[in-house]
């Protein structure tokens, strides 16, 4: 068990690491660096730049130094709890993302929510009445789930919202509380806003966990310690719920660990079509304006949250399988 | 403890569920020939004939492969399929609805639509057009319009849709068109040409990286295994999207279309892999296992004959059917990298940059028809999901 | 002494098919045997002949698509009173508290016999719970008693283990005990020892043994291996495509057996005292497809016996063929 833990966590921290140089590459993969914008959009508004002020901009921002030690300097500061400035807004990265990056894993883990409670129970049904109408129809309505990637269905949805009831389904907040700060009625209007946005993205996970779970549970049913189970004498609900459904559980909890980044995934581009406000649309900006510090820091942030989630789904995933916690060969 | 010992006489392998009884003297004459024929037909039945004939059972599979057939066909024949130039704008025919056909004319089958007469609305004093009643324009198929190159080199002018005594671009509108004033079913015909082949490509390009890095992974094992390993559940628990748009607002503004088409088929490209090098990792794995290679090894076979005449041949029909489902992974990626902007960039047609004209919601809920081509997107995912599982449960069906 | 004591277990005309795309297999065709109370019942045949369906259809857990078309299972229950398990609906309370009440059922493989989640104790003491209108500490007392019954040493630490981390040996002695938990009348046993080495298999057939003797417990043993048939059956009954082609006691069966597939069986266990550098006898021809049964006797494509005309146009009954007997087989019709 402790080998296990260990080896996840390794793997975890490897993961951040592997996070945070892709993302730095990423940022500077594009030619030029954020002074030659810069200049480009001064020049655009009228006013010049000389070499001077540009070499002395460069110098300032550490921008002509050797890539590595921009890498190091950069995960230094971030370490100390200094993720730098925003360039083009002129304010500290943190303040810019602020809420944003909560409430990106508020709505994920709202998503997820959403995809479990819904694919466990269909999933089961599915393998238990397999071949019925039910099963059917929950397959088709899966596969188009399926297929139809989450920005598309977000803009149906808001399309449908506003043509037929006039409502604009957007966003988190009711309109008067967007700025307000955080209170029991921020909350509440957060949790009447987010089914939308939470069923939106989980559609598609969801039509995939069902077909895992239906898959898995029909390989179990067939396995004899269901017979056994029923030759005890125990009524066929609970033969199916305790046993069969306990073991297609495992493979169910594990999925959680690509559930997360998928749907994460995800809503970067449904909040651009719902307009929430959460990291999405704030990295599209920064990836336009090539501003460094902060497209970076959210690509980072997001992937650390990710590996979090994932490495809480490995704790999960060993608190219920004793094969792992007793170290089975 | 002895065992009873029932001799087994036959001597071919069968396929899973089908035994061939040697004794068929006693048996009743016609019935048990025609049965005994099937058997045998079986018996002697290639791989890819059994797997034919699984597939063909599956109602949606076969349903999915021929819809995929004519989205193929509308791609190498777009220019067929569609009536004008797909680039060709008019800022004053922006957004108009599209056009109805009216099948018959007076009681017999003769399509036409309205000619469009250009007024201004006294209102915002801007041009619009609509249809004029008057002025009946007929509709002909396989119609001679504007020529064009047949597959790229035969010139050629008929169309699928052409009208009579005017032009096209003026009086023809079947989907309405976009906020420039581009006819919307002229572009849908071109984007599906560069949907289905991004398609297609980027695919190719994530076989060969899964293959090569799954083949190694599960071949040679050991170090090189961990290493590969790791390095692909790295890759998949890192959110994707953030990744991709950061390496797709990295492509130079200035690049040529031609350029951005392959930049991004590569990136798009490099999510797909890991998934196909699961898999060939999975059956390398468990094929080096099988007797029928040891037996290859002891005959004297050198590895790369084992690997390529012995291995791959068993697990092609999965690697077909693992490629196939990761086709609409593509296709979706492809299409929200476009649509956000960051993708190919105008004058590529993709259903992603038709799509970005439907972002804003105001102007979606004036026109709604902007949203048909997520249904082009929806039906190809689904075929190609129908199509790919047909094919692995074709290949496996007890996998 | 009553010459016949009144069977526990009587299983009449037994019609179990799997109806399926392809076409319908007949699993049991007419299989009709009893059970004696307190004596050991051994069911033998190729693989592929019925025996485990035909333990099924008497727990009525046969698998969808089968389903048991005819036929009565009438058991006796212990104040006298007879019930036919055919007439039950699987899923009532009834035919419940039998399964595993009445009746117990241990399986070939034990490792997959149990759920590798749970731990072997809560599948025991859910057992025990079922049947038994007791409390959980006194389930888990009396689930610690089963396993030390069977053999286990320290039970009380194996109760909380998982199968994975038992022996095979141990792990079928845990089915063994949870078969044995709410003492029932009649064992089924499936092939009990086939994934065992021989070793073990000895240990588990004297720890039967013992138990029925000691509770005047029935045994329905099921298997291939005939050799375990000689040593532990009283009563044996042979079937073949899911019918019984002979039975009788297990002396008059290996000794004098009738029925030419019976002998053909027993000419093929190689024996010391068989005669040596001659090829081991084999039953010419192979199984039928389910979908390609032989009409007449089902046996008679591969019958040493054939009579052309009689054998393939007729089907033959189980009829007595001397003391307590019965073949079912043309040559004695």
């Amino acid at each position: 068990m402790l080998a296990y833990i260990v080896r996840r966590l390794l793997l975890a921290v490897l993961t951040v690491w592997a996070i945070s140089v892709l993302s730095f590459i990423i940022i500077h993969l594009p030619p030029g660096d954020y002074v030659t914008s810069y200049i480009a959009s001064m020049s655009a508004s009228g006013s010049a730049v000389s070499e001077g002020e540009a070499k002395a901009l460069r110098e300032q921002l550490g921008l002509d130094k050797p890539i590595t030690v921009q890498y190091l300097k950069w995960t230094g500061l971030m370490l100390q709890g200094n993720f730098g400035m925003a360039m083009e807004w002129g304010r500290p990265v943190s303040d810019v993302i602020g809420d944003r990056l909560t409430l990106t894993m508020v709505i994920s883990v709202a998503a997820i929510v959403f995809t479990w409670a819904l694919a466990l129970p269909i999933g089961i049904f599915s393998a238990v009445y397999r071949y019925s109408f039910m099963d059917y129809v929950f397959t088709l309505v899966g596969f188009i789930g399926l297929a139809i990637p989450g920005f598309l269905l977000a803009l149906i949805v808001m399309y449908v919202g506003f043509a037929y009831f006039d409502a604009n389904v957007g966003g988190l907040f009711s309109p008067d509380l967007v700025e307000a700060p955080w209170n029991m009625a921020k909350v509440w209007d957060l949790t009447k806003h987010l089914p939308i946005p939470a069923i939106v993205l989980g559609v598609a996970g969801t039509a995939q966990l069902i077909r895992i779970m239906r898959s898995n549970l029909l390989d179990e049913l067939r396995k004899p310690y269901v017979m056994t189970a029923r030759a005890r004498g125990l009524s066929e609900y609970w033969v199916v719920m305790r046993y069969p459904v306990r073991v297609a559980l495992n493979p169910f909890v594990s999925t959680i660990g690509y559930l997360l980044p998928y749907i994460v995934s995800g809503s970067i581009i449904v909040s651009l079509v719902l307009s929430l406000p959460t990291v999405g649309p704030l990295l599209l900006k920064a990836l336009i304006a090539q501003d460094m510090f902060l497209a970076g820091t959210i690509v980072l942030l997001l992937g650390v949250l990710t590996v979090i989630g994932t490495f809480i789904s490995d704790l999960l995933l060993m608190w219920i399988d004793p094969r792992i916690r007793r170290g089975r060969q | 403890m002895a065992e009873h010992g029932a001799a087994e006489e036959s001597s071919r392998v069968d396929p899973p569920g089908i035994a061939l009884g040697v004794e068929a003297a006693a048996e009743p004459a016609a019935k048990h020939e025609t049965r005994n024929l099937a058997e045998q037909r079986i018996a002697v039945a290639t791989q890819w004939q059994l797997m034919w004939w699984r597939f063909r059972k599956h109602k949606l599979a076969v349903g999915g492969t021929l819809v995929l057939a004519a989205f193929y066909l509308l791609a190498i024949f777009a220019d067929f399929f569609a009536y004008v130039d797909p680039s060709e704008s008019d800022a004053q025919r922006s957004l108009m609805a599209p056009q109805a056909i009216h099948w018959f004319d007076e009681g017999s089958f003769k399509p036409y639509v309205y000619a469009l007469k250009g007024t201004r609305d006294p209102m915002t004093f801007k041009r619009v057009y609509v249809p004029d009643t008057s002025t009946k324009i007929p509709i002909r198929f396989f119609g001679r319009g504007e020529p064009y190159e047949l597959l790229g080199f035969i010139p050629a002018d008929r169309h699928l849709f052409a009208v009579e005594g005017a032009k096209a671009s003026e009086s023809l509108f079947l989907m309405g068109t976009d906020t420039q004033g581009r006819d919307a079913w002229s572009r849908l015909m071109h984007a599906t040409r560069t949907s289905m082949t991004i398609g297609l490509v980027s695919v190719a390009l994530s076989l060969v990286l899964g293959v090569v890095l799954g083949g190694i992974s599960g071949y040679f094992g050991g170090a090189i295994d961990s290493v590969i390993q790791r390095i692909i559940e790295i890759l998949r628990s890192i959110p994707t999207i953030p990744l991709w748009m950061g390496l797709a607002a990295a492509v130079p503004n200035d690049w040529s279309v031609v350029q951005v088409y392959f930049a991004i088929t590569i990136i798009i490209s490099l999510i797909g892999w890991t998934e196909l090098a699961r898999v060939v990792r999975g059956r390398f794995i468990s094929l080096k296992q099988e007797d029928f290679v040891m037996a290859a090894e002891l005959v004297g076979c050198s590895k790369s004959r084992i690997i390529f005449r012995h291995m791959v041949p068993s697990f092609i029909s999965h690697i077909i059917a693992a490629t196939t489902l990761a086709i609409p992974a593509i296709i979706i990626s492809e299409t929200s990298l476009s649509f956000l902007g960051l993708g190919l960039r105008p004058p590529a047609i993709s259903w992603g940059v038709l799509l970005q004209e439907a972002q804003n919601i105001q102007a979606l809920v004036i026109s709604p028809w902007l949203l048909i081509p997520s249904f082009a997107v929806i039906v190809a995912v689904l075929a190609f999901n129908f199509m790919g599982d047909g094919i692995r449960d074709a290949a496996d069906p007890y996998l | 002494m009553q010459n016949a004591k009144k069977p526990l277990l009587s299983v009449r005309n037994l019609h179990t098919s799997f109806f399926q795309d392809e076409g319908t297999t007949k699993a049991v065709d007419g299989a009709s045997f009893d059970v004696l109370p307190g004596k050991t019942l051994g069911i033998v045949g190729e693989s592929g002949c019925g025996k485990s369906v035909t333990a099924q259809s008497i727990l009525r857990i046969v698998d969808h698509p089968g389903r048991i078309v005819e036929g009565k299972i009438v058991l006796t229950r212990e104040d006298g009173s007879e019930i036919d398990l055919v007439k039950l609906k699987p899923n009532s309370r009834e035919m419940r508290s039998i399964r595993g009440g009445d009746i117990g059922l241990i399986f070939q493989e034990p490792m997959t016999s149990f759920s590798p989640v749970h731990t072997v104790g809560a599948q025991l003491i859910e057992a025990v719970l079922l049947h038994n209108a007791v409390g959980k500490k006194e389930a888990r007392r009396r689930g610690i008693e089963a396993l030390r019954s069977v053999g286990i040493p320290k039970p009380e630490r194996r109760i909380d283990e998982y199968s994975f981390e038992l022996s095979g040996g141990l792990r079928q002695r845990a089915m063994i005990a949870v078969a044995l938990s709410c003492d029932p009348r009649l064992l089924i046993a499936d092939e009990p020892t086939t994934a065992l080495d021989v070793t073990t298999q000895a240990q588990i057939l004297d720890l039967l043994r013992k138990i029925q003797q000691e509770r005047g417990m029935a045994i329905m043993l099921i298997t291939h291996n005939l050799g375990v048939v000689a040593e532990m059956a009283d009563d044996v009954v042979v079937m073949y495509l899911g019918r019984v082609v002979e039975q009788g006691k297990v002396d008059d069966i290996f000794h004098d057996p009738k029925h030419p597939y019976t002998k053909a069986l027993l000419q093929s266990i190689p024996s010391i005292e068989s005669v040596p550098r001659v090829k081991l006898p084999t039953i010419s021809g192979s199984i039928p497809h389910p979908f390609n049964r032989p009409t007449g006797c089902p046996f008679h494509p591969r019958c040493a016996s054939f009579m052309s005309g009689r054998c393939d146009n007729a089907e033959p009954v189980l009829a007595p063929v001397g003391d307590g007997r019965k073949a079912s087989c043309f040559l004695y019709q």
